[in-house]
């Protein structure tokens, strides 16, 4: 725990997943949706394993990305509306830290089930077996940069009422640079290359992200919810 | 330093006042240079070896592209002064340089798959250039959707300044990313068969109609700002007092 600033980080972790803890039903239906959604994929273009072990890795990608932006709404506009954020706001600590700890919570409760559900994702499409290792681990690291980026987007719309579609349109062309490299570090996986490359870069997106975003999402909050 | 004429090019009435003595001037060379430029390329330039008469769709394609990335820095830059020294005008500034912008993204994008449709045997192509400008149209519908979801006018400024800002630190890496991504799938058929350099023949009318957009685009945002900024400041004497010298003498916009 050490420094006040870290205690500021440990606090708003915990106290966002015993949050989430207690809404467990919401917390699970992204998930649900995910395994939802792949099971349509074969019925719209066909059982064929081949095709399906072809595309797998991109559409689990594509939908690690919109589970993650389902269900980042409430990730400060809950807060807003029930008063807390004015008092993280108001905080004599670096507003970083509690920024940073409360998408870590995030990830903890969507990025975190997701990567370690991806292998079954992966059966679900037919992933050949040597896809399995750089799926999970791609999406480690990429889900952490999908809820980064996705907390500047809540930010942005933290005072909006039905935002969750404007949330999306103006995240997702930042996700570009994540989808293509996370996506690419399965597909080395399959086609038996090196993916330590790609995964390398993805390391240097997460961490540049893990710099910035709570930075930005610090200022976003001060800016945007002061009436 | 003195810093005042900083601030004045900050106020509303100042920019309203100059552009009305600016505009017709402006405006004539804009006309100019574009009819120049339009019925030098159309009609004068050489045709292509290989492209034939295709290729003249240049003349409108590269103009339009170059000032879709050139105005979504301008907008961001324009929403950092906002932010930074909390200036109304570079505000209104951004709010219309986004329309304008996706419009010009727009009519790359067009051009691109109107040309690419005789060259390259299909309209659209998921070649690294095309893409990056068709996310580059992504964020700037970003920043026209987040504009205008706000209620209040200070806070929209604010979250639109900041997406903007958000996206230009993004450009570079996007870009470098779908370049990457297209060397990875580089497709068989497609190659991109480009000159080395372009005779000045058909290059000059280029550069004229580079001028050309280059003005339009200024006179565009001046038109679409002078508006903003009659409707934001409706309430103060001075916007009153335009508009009643409108009506009485109505010589249009330029009053």
């Amino acid at each position: 725990m050490g420094t006040p600033h870290a205690y500021g980080f440990w606090a708003y972790l915990l106290r966002d997943l015993s949050l989430a803890n207690h809404r467990r039903g919401e917390v699970a239906s992204p998930l649900v949706f995910l395994l939802m959604a792949t099971t349509f994929i074969p019925l719209g273009i066909g059982p064929q394993s081949e095709l399906l072990s072809s595309i797998a890795p991109g559409i689990i990608w594509v939908l690690a990305l919109l589970t993650t932006l389902l269900s980042v709404e409430g990730l400060f506009s809950r807060d807003y509306h029930d008063g807390s954020l004015e008092q993280m706001l108001i905080s004599p600590q670096i507003l970083v830290m509690p920024v940073l700890g409360k998408v870590t919570a995030h990830w903890v409760v969507t990025g975190l089930p997701l990567t370690l559900f991806s292998p079954f994702l992966g059966l679900l499409l037919s992933l050949p077996s040597d896809g399995y290792l750089p799926l999970a681990v791609g999406l480690a690291l990429g889900t952490g940069c999908l809820s980064l980026l996705a907390s500047v987007g809540a930010a942005l719309t933290v005072t909006l009422q039905q935002s969750a579609l404007l949330l999306t349109l103006i995240v997702m062309p930042l996700y570009m640079p994540v989808i293509i490299f996370g996506s690419s570090v399965a597909q080395y996986g399959v086609d038996g290359l090196n993916w330590m490359e790609p995964l390398a870069a993805l390391g240097a997106m997460l961490a540049l992200m893990l710099a910035l975003c709570p930075l930005a999402v610090a200022g976003i909050l001060r800016l945007t919810t002061i009436n | 330093m003195n810093w005042t004429w900083f601030y004045r090019m900050g106020s509303p009435k100042w920019f309203y006042q100059t552009t009305s003595k600016m505009l017709p001037i402006l405006l004539a060379v804009t006309a100019s240079l574009l009819l120049v430029g339009l019925v030098w390329g159309l009609g004068f330039a050489p045709q292509d070896a290989k492209q034939g008469n295709s290729f003249r769709i240049i003349y409108l394609h590269v103009p339009a592209s170059l000032l879709a990335l050139a105005g979504y820095f301008l907008m961001a830059i324009a929403g950092a002064i906002g932010l930074i020294w909390r200036m109304k005008l570079s505000y209104m500034v951004m709010k219309c340089a986004a329309p304008l912008g996706a419009v010009l993204t727009f009519i790359a994008l067009f051009t691109g798959a109107v040309w690419g449709k005789p060259t390259w045997g299909s309209y659209w192509v998921w070649d690294a250039r095309v893409t990056s400008m068709l996310i580059l149209l992504f964020l700037y519908l970003g920043v026209l959707a987040l504009g205008s979801a706000f209620q209040s006018q200070d806070v929209a400024n604010k979250a639109s300044a900041i997406l903007a800002l958000v996206g230009t630190v993004n450009i570079p890496i996007i870009y470098k990313s779908v370049d990457w991504w297209f060397t990875l799938h580089q497709p068989s058929t497609i190659k991109f068969t480009e000159a080395p350099s372009m005779h000045p023949d058909m290059f000059h009318p280029l550069l004229v109609m580079i001028l050309g957009f280059y003005c339009f685009y200024a006179v565009a945002l001046c038109l679409a700002v002078r508006v903003e900024i009659l409707n934001r400041e409706r309430r103060s004497q001075w916007v009153r007092d335009v508009i009643g010298q409108a009506d009485k003498g109505n010589r249009g916009v330029f009053r």
